[in-house]
C-alpha cells in the first residue's frame, strides 16, 4: 500500500461524498498542504513540527494520499522521539512525495469538472 | 423517529480540507453544521449557538481540542453534549487524554461516513436519554416541592385545629415528629367542661397526605364533642361511625382514647389496635398494661361497633403512658424489632420518671435503630384538681335572648339510659343562661355526679363501697357495664328550674331515681373528705354548689346554683 502513491478507491468515495464540492476540495488539500510543507521546512520547534506532520498524516489519510500519509506518520514518531537525525532528508521526502501527488490531484480535478 | 430530527453539530478542525469532508458527510446525514478552525472559535460558537453535538480534532492552534472539549463540557452544565474527537491518534495514552477532556468517543482518519454516521446516532441517542433523565429528575423534584408545600399547608391547617386542644397542659409530656401528622401518628387532648381531661394518640394506615386526611374529622369530632362535655363511649361511637363513611375500606385509625378524671382519680380507656398503654403506679412500681380490646376506629359499622371502657383508679403522681407503634416496630441493620420486652427493660431501669422518654429515645439509638418519624409518644399524669385550669370556654352570642324564667322536666328510661347521655343537651340548655357560664365545670360536673349516682347506685343499685380497692374498682365498672346492658325498667328523672333573683338569678337542679335511695343522713355526716375512692361524688356535689339536699330517701337529690348581675 505504502508505494501506492493515491488509492482510487478513496477518491471515488470522496467524489461521491462532496459531489459539486469535490473540484474545491482537492484545491482547498493543496492549498492546506502547502501551508503545512513550509511549516515543516522550517519548524520553531519539534511540538510544532510533530503537530504540522500529525495534522498533514490526518488530512492526507482522509484525500486518500496512502504514501504521504505513511510519510507523515514516520516524522510525526521521530518528531515525538526527539530523534532529529534524519529529520531533514524524511521533510525533503515529503516535499518530493508532495509533488507527485499534486499534478494527480490537479489531473483528477480537470477530469471531474469535465464530467 | 430520531434520524427525521436534524441536529446542529459543530466541527471544529484546523485542517480546512478535513474541514470541508466532515462538514459534507455530516449536511448529507442531515445535519445542520458550524464549523470552528481552532479550540477557541469552536467555544465561541458553542457559547452562542448550543449545538447538540460536537466533532473535536485534538491538536489545533490557538486552543486544542481538549482544553476545548474541557471548557464545552463546563458550558453545557448537566445537558450533555457529546464531544466526538476527530483523531488519527493511536496512542492509548492520547486518547485517554481525549476521555479525561470529557470526549464522549472517537473518529479515527481517514472518516468513514457510515461509522460516523452511526456514533452520531449513538450519541444522539445518549444525549435525548439524559435530557429524559434530567427532565424526569426536575419533574420529581417540583412534584417534591409541591408534596412539601402540600404538606405545610396541610400541617399549619392542622395545627390550627389541633391546638385548640390542651397538649400544652402541665400534666402532658410528648414526644411526636413535626411531620408525624404524615405518617399517620395523631396526638389530641382536650378538656371536658367538667374539668376531665380526654386524650386520643391514634394512628392512621398509611402514609402522606391519605394518612393525614382522616386525622382532620376525627379531630374535629374529638375537640367538638369533648367541650360539649360526652363522654368516651359516645364520642368513639362518633369517630367510628365517622371514619366508617368517610374513609375507604383499607384505611382505618388505631386509637386510645383516655379520660382522665382528677376529681374521681380515675382513668377510663379504650383501646383499638394500639400497643399496650400503661398505667404507672407511682407507689407500687407497678406498670398495668392497657391492652388493646377492640377493632381500630373506622372498621366495624356503628351497630356492632363496641365502646365499652375500663376504668382504673389514679393516685395523684400516677402516669399513664402511650406509644405508638413506631416505637417497638423500630427495626435494627438485620431487621429485628425492637419489642415489648426491650421497652419493658428500659422501665425496669428507669429510676427518674421524668428521664422516661429521653431513656427511651437513647434505648431505641443504641439499638441501632434507624430513625423513624411516627414514633409518637405521650404521658399523661394526675394532679391534684386544683393545679390545673381548664381554659376559658368562649362564648359568640351577645347575651340579648338570655333565658330567665323557665323550668323542665325530664324523664330518661330503661331503654333511653342505655344508650344516651343526656348530660351535654342538658348542660347546652343550662348555658343559654349567661350567668351559669361562669361556673359550667361545676355545674357540668354536679350534674354528671347527680346523674351517674341516680344511674349507677339508684336504677343500677351498685354499691358504692365496692370501689374501696383497686380489684373493687374494675370489678364495679364491670358490674355497671352488665346491669345497665340488662336493663329493663326504671327512670331518672330531671327537673330544672331558672328563676330572677334581682340582677341575677337561681338554678334549681333536682334528680330523681327510681332505686332503693340511701341513707343520705348517714354519708353526709362523714367529713368532706377527698381520698376515699367511694363517697367523693357526694361530697363533690357538696362543695361545689350554693346547697345541695336529698330527700325521699336519698332518692331525690336537689341542688342550688346562683348568681349575680353580669358585669
Amino acid at each position: 500500500m505504502a508505494d501506492k502513491h493515491l488509492d482510487p478507491k478513496v477518491l471515488s468515495a470522496l467524489q461521491e461524498v462532496m459531489e459539486d464540492g469535490y473540484p474545491e476540495l482537492l484545491d482547498t488539500f493543496i492549498a492546506d498542504s502547502e501551508e503545512r510543507l513550509r511549516v515543516l521546512r522550517k519548524p520553531e520547534d519539534a511540538t510544532q513540527l510533530m503537530n504540522a506532520a500529525h495534522s498533514f498524516k490526518g488530512s492526507s489519510s482522509n484525500m486518500g494520499a496512502v504514501r504521504l500519509a505513511h510519510l507523515c506518520h514516520e516524522l510525526e514518531q521521530r518528531a515525538k522521539q526527539k530523534s532529529l537525525a534524519g529529520i531533514e532528508k524524511l521533510v525533503r521526502e515529503i516535499d518530493g512525495e508532495f509533488a507527485i501527488v499534486r499534478p494527480l490531484y490537479e489531473a483528477e480535478k480537470q477530469r471531474s469538472l469535465s464530467e | 423517529m430520531q434520524s427525521l430530527d436534524p441536529l446542529t453539530i459543530l466541527i471544529a478542525e484546523d485542517s480546512a480540507a478535513d474541514r470541508m469532508l466532515l462538514s459534507s458527510i455530516v449536511r448529507r446525514q442531515g445535519h445542520n453544521v458550524l464549523t470552528a478552525a481552532n479550540g477557541a472559535e469552536a467555544v465561541e460558537s458553542f457559547r452562542q449557538q448550543s449545538p447538540h453535538l460536537v466533532l473535536m480534532d485534538a491538536m489545533m492552534p490557538v486552543m486544542d481540542g481538549f482544553e476545548a472539549a474541557r471548557q464545552i463540557k463546563l458550558l453545557a452544565g448537566e445537558n450533555l453534549v457529546p464531544i466526538i474527537f476527530l483523531t488519527s491518534l493511536t496512542e492509548s495514552e492520547a486518547l485517554a487524554r481525549c476521555l479525561e477532556a470529557g470526549g464522549d468517543d472517537f473518529l479515527a482518519k481517514p472518516y468513514n461516513p457510515v461509522i460516523l454516521a452511526a456514533k452520531i446516532k449513538a450519541m444522539d441517542r445518549l444525549r435525548r436519554l439524559q435530557a429524559t433523565v434530567l427532565q424526569q429528575r426536575d419533574l420529581i423534584a417540583r412534584h417534591h416541592d409541591y408534596l412539601l408545600n402540600e404538606q405545610r399547608v396541610a400541617k399549619a391547617v392542622f395545627d390550627k385545629v389541633a391546638h385548640s386542644g390542651c397538649l400544652s397542659a402541665p400534666n402532658i409530656r410528648y414526644l411526636q415528629s413535626p411531620y408525624a401528622l404524615f405518617n399517620g401518628d395523631l396526638l389530641l387532648a382536650a378538656f371536658t367542661p367538667a374539668g376531665d381531661m380526654h386524650v386520643l394518640l391514634g394512628d392512621f394506615t398509611g402514609h402522606g397526605l391519605p394518612a393525614a386526611v382522616g386525622a382532620m374529622p376525627l379531630a374535629e369530632v374529638f375537640y367538638g364533642m369533648t367541650a360539649k362535655g360526652y363522654g368516651l363511649s359516645e364520642t368513639l361511637r362518633e369517630m367510628n361511625a365517622k371514619l366508617k363513611r368517610i374513609l375507604p375500606v383499607d384505611m382505618f385509625c388505631c386509637a386510645t382514647l383516655l379520660c382522665l378524671s382528677f376529681q374521681r382519680r380515675s382513668v377510663e380507656v379504650w383501646n383499638g389496635g394500639m400497643p399496650d398503654g400503661y398505667l404507672h403506679s407511682i407507689a407500687t412500681g407497678e406498670r398495668k398494661p392497657l391492652t388493646p380490646r377492640h377493632l381500630p376506629l373506622g372498621v366495624l359499622s356503628p351497630q356492632t361497633f363496641n365502646d365499652r371502657t375500663e376504668v382504673f383508679p389514679m393516685a395523684v403522681g400516677d402516669r399513664v403512658f402511650l406509644l405508638s407503634d413506631g416505637v417497638i416496630d423500630t427495626c435494627d441493620g438485620n431487621e429485628q424489632l425492637f419489642g415489648v420486652d426491650r421497652l419493658q427493660q428500659v422501665f425496669a431501669a428507669n429510676r427518674q420518671p421524668d428521664a422516661l422518654f429521653g431513656e427511651i429515645k437513647q434505648a431505641l439509638r443504641d439499638f441501632g435503630g434507624k430513625a423513624r418519624d411516627d414514633v409518637s409518644m405521650v404521658e399523661v399524669s394526675l394532679l391534684e384538681a386544683t393545679q390545673l385550669t381548664p381554659p376559658a370556654l368562649v362564648y359568640s352570642d351577645s347575651g340579648q335572648s338570655c333565658p330567665l324564667d323557665w323550668s323542665v322536666n325530664f324523664e330518661f328510661r330503661a331503654e333511653t339510659l342505655k344508650r344516651f347521655n343526656p348530660l351535654p343537651y342538658l348542660l347546652q340548655l343550662l348555658l343559654e343562661v349567661h350567668g351559669l357560664r361562669a361556673q359550667s365545670g361545676a355545674l357540668y360536673s354536679v350534674l354528671a355526679e347527680l346523674y351517674s349516682n341516680a344511674l349507677e347506685h339508684g336504677v343500677l343499685g351498685l354499691d358504692s363501697s365496692l370501689k374501696r380497692d383497686a380489684s373493687g374498682f374494675a370489678r364495679y365498672y364491670q358490674l355497671r357495664n352488665e346491669r345497665l346492658e340488662g336493663l329493663r325498667d326504671g327512670f331518672v328523672r330531671v327537673h330544672l328550674q331558672v328563676t330572677p333573683e334581682g340582677k341575677g338569678g337561681c338554678l334549681v337542679v333536682r334528680v330523681e331515681d327510681s332505686g332503693k335511695g340511701f341513707d343520705a343522713a348517714r354519708v353526709l355526716e362523714r367529713s368532706l373528705d377527698g381520698v376515699r375512692l367511694s363517697g367523693r361524688g357526694i361530697s363533690l356535689v357538696r362543695q361545689l354548689s350554693r346547697s345541695a339536699s336529698w330527700s325521699d330517701d336519698g332518692r331525690s337529690a336537689r341542688v342550688e346554683f346562683s348568681w349575680e348581675a353580669l358585669a
